[in-house]
């Protein structure tokens, strides 16, 4: 589920990296990512609108991994 | 010239891997800043944007030439951190902090004051000398700080962070710069106060008008119209008041710590009284601020 | 924040003040029970957090348990300077030989505590010192070197009062001054000291303020006094909105959205932040609008308590429209607070572009938050535009609706 301004979307391959999980969870500011118990990663929705637009998680996983969404934008 | 910090200033940030430091440090290097290190206990090593971290004050004083320090640290731990500064040698202390109690702002006071230090703040957002340094989040980022302050002829000293950027952008869309502005701190008991900032201003041949913010509470304004009335000042003043609607509300607390209407002489209807009949300017909107400068410049010549 | 008189005898008690015998009552029974055992004629003092309560009749004397009784019932009604007390102090009633007045407070111009003392209590200090400037004396203190009592000496000394008074004096008044280093208190005051006809020293009445700031130190006093957290101590107790307002700002420690206070406007205010709301709530109303509310936001609050604080406005009756409006901001983000808004605004079931009159916040991410405010349709300005101006299209917008 999205937020009303942000949306938070993750390559598959790197949604079930638990190495790739656990960066993502350490960098963001505000807590979008979480990690499941088997090492996922899940997106905690009610988090998105908080993003800064920091782009932390962008920069933590390879190029495309993660994108960011500003659906006021479109 | 400018008063207090050139871009030559060094300066250190205490409590430098802090949420506010981090961003305030990046600010200030931006905006061309020669910070020389940062204190956070038990992190020394590290570096913040390339700024190294240490342990104490004194790891940097002992090599380094520091003219000043932003103190960040949360409000329980700042007046130690400013003991430390004061105590290795440090003369100007910008503390942002807020929430201090007027009892520990006094003694930082008090050990500026035996030492020679200077302190502004607390609750502040510190001083910027435009388009040479600034010291303290005063402008936020670089690119923002840019859009608002421009190099000029008016001082400001503001008790409120927010309107120093507010007074400085509207001065600076009319054309007119700023050689310094200090935000000097919203609490009742401040380092600096406007009337022992006048003499700095005075004393800097490019300065040619203050431009002041100010708010009910305190005896500051009272103590800023006698300075002027005493020493005939070159400078002339305008002054803006915000918060007269607190006149009709006593006792009530609203704006800054130190805004709170105790007595009389502590309403605005008061202060604008005291501040005109000292011959400075008060303004009704901020932006009459510009026009009332250039009035006052023209009659100077 | 104020104590009442009973709250600051107590505070005085602890660091050894000589007090006369009291009890706090609730009720006429009460107040006979304390008589009784108190066995002298007593005064019976309206507990609230003002001046005046001699001259609005809320003080008075009894000889006997069944007087305090009756005493009790005509103080309780009586509202000093719209203040309502929910208690009276029952305290011995003392022959009095002469009063004094001791206060420490800050000044801060010297940026010290100054004790102040007179030989001439009882009255209004400032009048003293305007009528008798050689009966009053001020001491200034230092914060960084340990308090001793020649300083009290000095203070007492300097009205001319000399002998077994000077001696006894000195102690009080050097203990006030430690009772306000001690505590944090921006007033301590004891209006009248009374020398009795014995020679003993009792304080009558008395009264301390402590500095918000420091509730948080001293938190085991207060709750050993008696105060709850929750109490603003302000001019007029909260009402419930502003309580709400408190709840919207604690429940989430990222930036302010505080100091809520409720008037009785239409026009919803989120401004900020200290000076900047000042100034904003003084230019609606210059204006010609009527705040429905004033507030603080700073200190970059997060989405959830801008959209939060949003709602409470919102949800107050009659409020119309709501300005959100700041000075140029550095350190509060204009998207974050354009999301919460806007976000507050749809969480009420209310159309944004229609219930948010203005947005006139500059400064940091002002595009991202500008491009926002764009998609929902709201009305925004940039730092062109004046606070007073974006005051006057919120105001504008309220009148052109047909109302007030
Ligand atoms: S951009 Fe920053 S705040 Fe937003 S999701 Fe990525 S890490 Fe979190």
């Amino acid at each position: 589920m999205a937020g009303m301004f942000i949306d938070v979307k993750v390559d598959a391959k790197i949604a079930s990296d638990p190495e790739a999980a656990k960066k993502l969870v350490e960098v963001c500011p505000v807590s979008i990512f979480a990690q499941e118990n088997g090492g996922g990663l899940r997106i905690v929705a009610e988090n998105l609108d908080e993003c800064v637009l920091c782009d932390l998680c962008i920069e933590a996983v390879a190029k495309g991994g993660v994108e960011v969404i500003r659906l006021y934008d479109r | 010239m400018s008063i207090l910090i050139t871009k030559d200033t060094t300066f250190i940030v205490q409590g430098i891997t802090g949420r506010e430091a981090v961003s305030l440090t990046r600010e200030n290097l931006a905006y061309g800043a020669k910070i020389v290190g940062g204190v956070t206990p038990g992190r020394a090593g590290r570096d913040v944007y390339g700024v190294p971290v240490h342990d104490c004050v004194r790891d940097i004083t002992a090599k380094t030439r520091v003219d000043g320090s932003v103190v960040c640290v949360p409000p329980r731990f700042t007046r130690d951190a400013v003991f430390e500064a004061i105590e290795n040698g440090v003369r100007l202390i910008v503390v942002v902090t807020e929430r201090i109690p007027r009892r520990e702002v006094a003694q930082m006071v008090e050990l500026a004051n035996l030492r020679g230090a200077r302190i502004i703040g607390p609750n502040c957002l510190g001083i910027i000398s435009p388009g040479e340094a600034k010291m303290g989040g005063i402008g936020g980022p670089a690119e923002d700080t840019r859009k608002a302050y421009a190099k000029g002829p008016v001082g400001v000293m503001s008790r409120s962070g927010g309107m120093t950027t507010e007074i400085a952008n509207t001065l600076t869309a009319a054309g007119l710069g700023q050689s310094t502005a200090v935000s000097i701190g919203g609490d009742a008991i401040i380092g600096s106060t406007y009337a022992e900032l006048m003499p700095l201003y005075e004393a800097d041949p490019e300065t040619k008008a203050i431009a002041i913010y100010s708010e009910p509470g305190g005896r500051m304004e009272a103590e800023l119209a006698e300075w002027v009335a005493e020493h005939r000042s070159r400078l002339p003043i305008v002054a803006f008041m915000a918060g007269r609607f607190m006149d009709e509300m006593p006792g009530m607390r609203f704006g800054h710590a130190g805004t709170i209407v105790e007595g009389k002489a502590d309403t605005t209807t008061d202060k604008i009284e005291r501040l005109r009949n000292a011959g400075i300017s008060v303004a009704e909107r901020i932006e009459e601020i510009p026009d009332l400068i250039r009035q006052r410049l023209a009659e100077a010549v | 924040m104020r104590f009442y008189e009973h709250e600051s005898k107590a505070l005085f008690a602890r660091q050894g003040l000589p007090l006369g015998k009291s009890g706090l009552a609730r009720s006429g029974d009460e107040a006979r029970r304390i008589a009784a055992e108190i066995g002298a004629p007593v005064v019976l003092k309206s507990q609230v957090l003002s001046g005046g309560r001699m001259k609005a009749g809320a003080v008075k004397f009894a000889d006997t348990p069944d007087a305090a009784a009756k005493a009790f019932d005509a103080i309780l009604p009586i509202v000093v300077n719209g203040q309502r007390a929910e208690s009276v102090l029952v305290e011995e009633k003392s022959p009095i030989a002469q009063e004094y007045y001791v206060g420490v407070t800050w000044d801060g111009r010297r940026k010290r505590p100054v004790l102040i003392f007179s030989d001439m209590g009882g009255i209004d200090i400032e009048e003293v010192a305007e009528q008798h400037p050689d009966h009053v004396s001020k001491t200034h203190v230092s914060t960084l070197l340990p308090f001793t009592p020649r300083l009290a000496k000095e203070a007492v000394g300097a009205t001319g009062v000399t002998g077994p008074e000077l001696n006894r004096l000195t102690p009080i008044a050097a203990a006030l001054v430690e009772v306000f280093l001690r505590y944090d208190l921006t007033l301590a005051e004891i209006n009248p000291l009374a020398r009795l006809d014995d020679g003993r020293f009792v304080v009558l009445d008395g009264h301390v303020d402590m500095e918000a700031e420091a509730r948080e130190i001293h938190r085991k006093l207060l709750e050993e006094i008696g105060i709850r957290p929750e109490e603003t101590r302000q001019a007029r107790p909260p009402t419930d909105f502003e309580i709400r307002g408190a709840q919207v700002d604690a429940a989430d420690h990222r930036g302010v959205a505080g100091n809520v206070v409720e008037f009785d406007g239409n026009l919803g205010l989120v401004i900020g932040a200290g000076g900047g709301s000042l100034t904003l709530f003084d230019a609606v109303r210059q204006q010609g609008g009527r705040p429905a509310n004033y507030c603080e936001i700073g200190g970059n609050p997060s989405v959830q308590k801008a959209c939060e604080l949003t709602k409470l406005v919102l949800s107050k009756p009659g409020v119309e429209k709501i300005a959100v409006m700041m000075n140029v901001v550095s350190n509060t983000r204009v998207d974050i607070v354009a999301r919460g808004v806007v976000k507050g605004c749809v969480e009420s079931g209310r159309d944004p572009a229609e219930t948010i009159a203005i947005f006139r916040i500059p400064g940091s991410w002002e595009d991202e938050g500008f491009k926002i405010l764009k998609k929902y349709g709201v009305e925004y300005c940039d730092r062109s535009v004046s606070m007073y101006e974006a005051a006057g299209k919120a105001v504008a917008k309220l009148s052109a609706g047909g109302t007030t």
